[in-house]
């Protein structure tokens, strides 16, 4: 696996001017993620982790510091489709069919008929709903949903998958079960993740890098190299090894907290 | 079909309404004529009966209760008559003549829908240039909304007199009134519509680098479906009124409009009440067609509200 550095932060700083004043909501962060990495970022709410997938995307532009995706600019890696976003809700245009709303980037980004046609039935069976093309959104379940807002996401070949809790308005049981396939699709499909995740199992279960950010200001107050296998069945969560790093990540999220409650 | 019961509950309380206010708003006229025709009438003088009230009257006068409900021309005509009249006008006549209400009908919806036409597709440029612009959202809205606060009633003989001194005539200065009052609730319903996809949704097109135009083809015009529809219903109904009121204090010969207006000025209630009502029936019929238009698109845009 090589070690090359496509997403890499230098003393990011974000303010945000409120009726209220400036809230702080990134304070000298300053990160790498390397090709093919799985970045997991959790903290308490307000601690600018989804700021901070923003930033990557060019959707918030940091007041000061540097950001490169693939040694651009956010905004010319984005025009490049460097990466495939990925919201909490699927949001797919209940208008469209899956197919339809698959193909919806790859129609503002003005492929062909045939293209299109071939890369949504691609996309269809990497996300498992081979078959489902032609379903209204109404017609899934809510994880199908998200399963259908990955694959578009995953339609025009970005190197790079920013999550925002993509899994965080489904139930437990669901959760699990696209957690696994989410593994299978970044191991079949080597792309570079960073996942914003409310749950601790989550981010430790997915993880090869665990990034822990605190609050007032946004800050990160830990990375955890995982020590965990690529392949990982979903009882490994009951492992020593596991149970360690939840530690660890336990203890930063509580030094993040100890000097503001 | 569980809607039936409701809506004609309402229908029949109406009736009875109508139905027994018949007999004191037409007792007077009627006890005037009864005693022309040397009937036994109490009290016996017009002056005297002046200071009864309708029921009062009808208390006393049980016996000509029956013919208040068949008087030629009476202050307010019975649900019968209004039928018969418009049976008379609508079946009994080609629909080519002037005694028709199915051409008098016509005269009035085709202004009607060509000026819906027109403010629609105004009102809909209107709301892109509010959403768009900055410029519009600030200079536009307020003027829309003074437009609507001027008595329409004034502002459409101005119309059709400059229109016509101007060599405009026909169907167009009616369709100009009955634009002129759909245009808004369009304007007010797009905007609200193209305005209507959140945050999330607009992020999800800025990630692809949309165009603005990509982006009000793909979300911005679909979303606001549901918001056009109610616009439309509104829009359509003031469309009619609209021309009504063009017709009214211009001296138009043809249409709802001139037929209420010869019915009050030649003293034929009858005639206005079943303009009135073909009036009230094709505006429902209006509403109804697009309400029909409205629930199958919503359908199978997956938008449906129920």
């Amino acid at each position: 696996m090589s070690q090359q550095t496509i997403i890499s932060a230098r003393n990011l700083n974000l303010t945000f001017t409120t009726n209220d004043g400036p809230v702080h909501a990134l304070k000298d962060v300053s990160l790498d993620i390397n090709k093919g990495d799985f970045v997991s970022f959790i903290g308490p709410s307000g601690c600018g982790k989804t700021t901070f997938l923003r930033c990557i995307a060019g959707l918030e532009t940091p007041t000061s510091g540097d950001i490169a995706v693939n040694g651009m600019t956010p905004d010319q890696a984005r025009q490049a489709r460097a990466y495939g976003y990925v919201f909490q809700a699927a949001g797919l245009y209940p208008w469209r069919t899956i197919g339809g709303n698959i193909k919806l980037p790859l129609e503002i980004m003005g492929f062909g008929k045939a293209e299109k046609a071939q890369r949504v039935k691609r996309v269809l069976e990497l996300v498992d709903l081979a078959g489902f093309d032609r379903k209204f959104p109404w017609q899934l379940s809510g994880g199908m949903q998200q399963r259908a807002s990955i694959a578009r996401a995953l339609a025009f070949d970005a190197d790079i998958l920013l999550m925002d809790e993509p899994f965080g308005a489904l139930d437990e049981i669901v959760r699990d079960h696209l957690n696994e396939q989410l593994l299978q699709l970044w191991a079949r499909t080597e792309k570079t993740i960073a996942f914003v995740t409310h749950s601790i199992p989550e981010a430790i279960y997915l993880s090869t890098k665990i990034v822990v950010m605190s609050p007032r200001p946004g800050r990160i107050s830990d990375v955890i190299e995982s020590t965990l296998p690529r392949d990982r069945p979903l009882d490994i969560r009951d492992s020593p090894e596991f149970i360690e790093i939840a530690h660890r990540v336990r203890d930063g999220l509580r030094t993040g907290h100890s000097d503001n409650v | 079909m569980k809607s039936v019961l409701p809506i004609f509950s309402v229908i029949a309380a109406i009736l009875l309404f109508w139905v027994v206010s018949v007999v004191p708003m037409n007792m007077h006229l009627v006890a005037d004529q009864a005693q022309r025709d040397d009937l036994v009438v109490t009290p016996d003088t017009p002056t005297a009966r002046q200071n009864v009230s309708g029921i009062g009257l009808a208390l006393r006068n049980t016996h000509l209760i029956p013919l208040t409900y068949t008087f030629v021309r009476p202050n307010l005509p019975s649900p019968h008559q209004v039928a018969g009249e418009m049976y008379k006008t609508i079946f009994g006549q080609k629909i080519t003549s002037k005694r028709s209400l199915v051409y008098h009908g016509w005269v009035t919806l085709a202004p009607t829908l060509l000026g819906f036409l027109i403010g629609t597709s105004l009102g809909i440029f209107l709301a892109v240039g509010i959403v768009y612009s900055r410029v519009m959202d600030l200079s536009v809205m307020p003027w829309a909304i003074v437009s609507q606060t001027i008595p329409i009633l004034a502002l459409a003989p101005m119309v059709i007199v400059v229109l016509g001194s101007m060599g405009v005539q026909g169907v167009l200065p009616k369709s100009i009134i009955a634009a002129y009052l759909s245009f808004f609730p369009v304007v007010v319903g797009m905007v609200k519509g193209l305005r209507s996809p959140d945050a999330m949704q607009l992020d999800l097109l800025r990630t692809y680098s949309a165009s603005k135009s990509q982006g009000f083809w793909a979300l911005r015009l679909p979303s606001s479906a549901p918001y056009l529809f109610a616009s439309l219903k509104i829009g359509i109904s003031a469309s009619l009124v609209g021309t009504i009121v063009a017709e009214l204090p211009t001296g138009a010969r043809a249409g709802f409009g001139a037929r209420m207006l010869v019915g009050d000025q030649y003293g034929q209630p009858l005639v206005s009440w079943a303009a009135l009502f073909a009036a009230a029936i094709t505006a429902a019929a209006l509403v109804g067609i697009f309400g029909f238009i409205e629930k199958a698109t919503l359908k199978r845009m997956g938008m449906a509200t129920t």
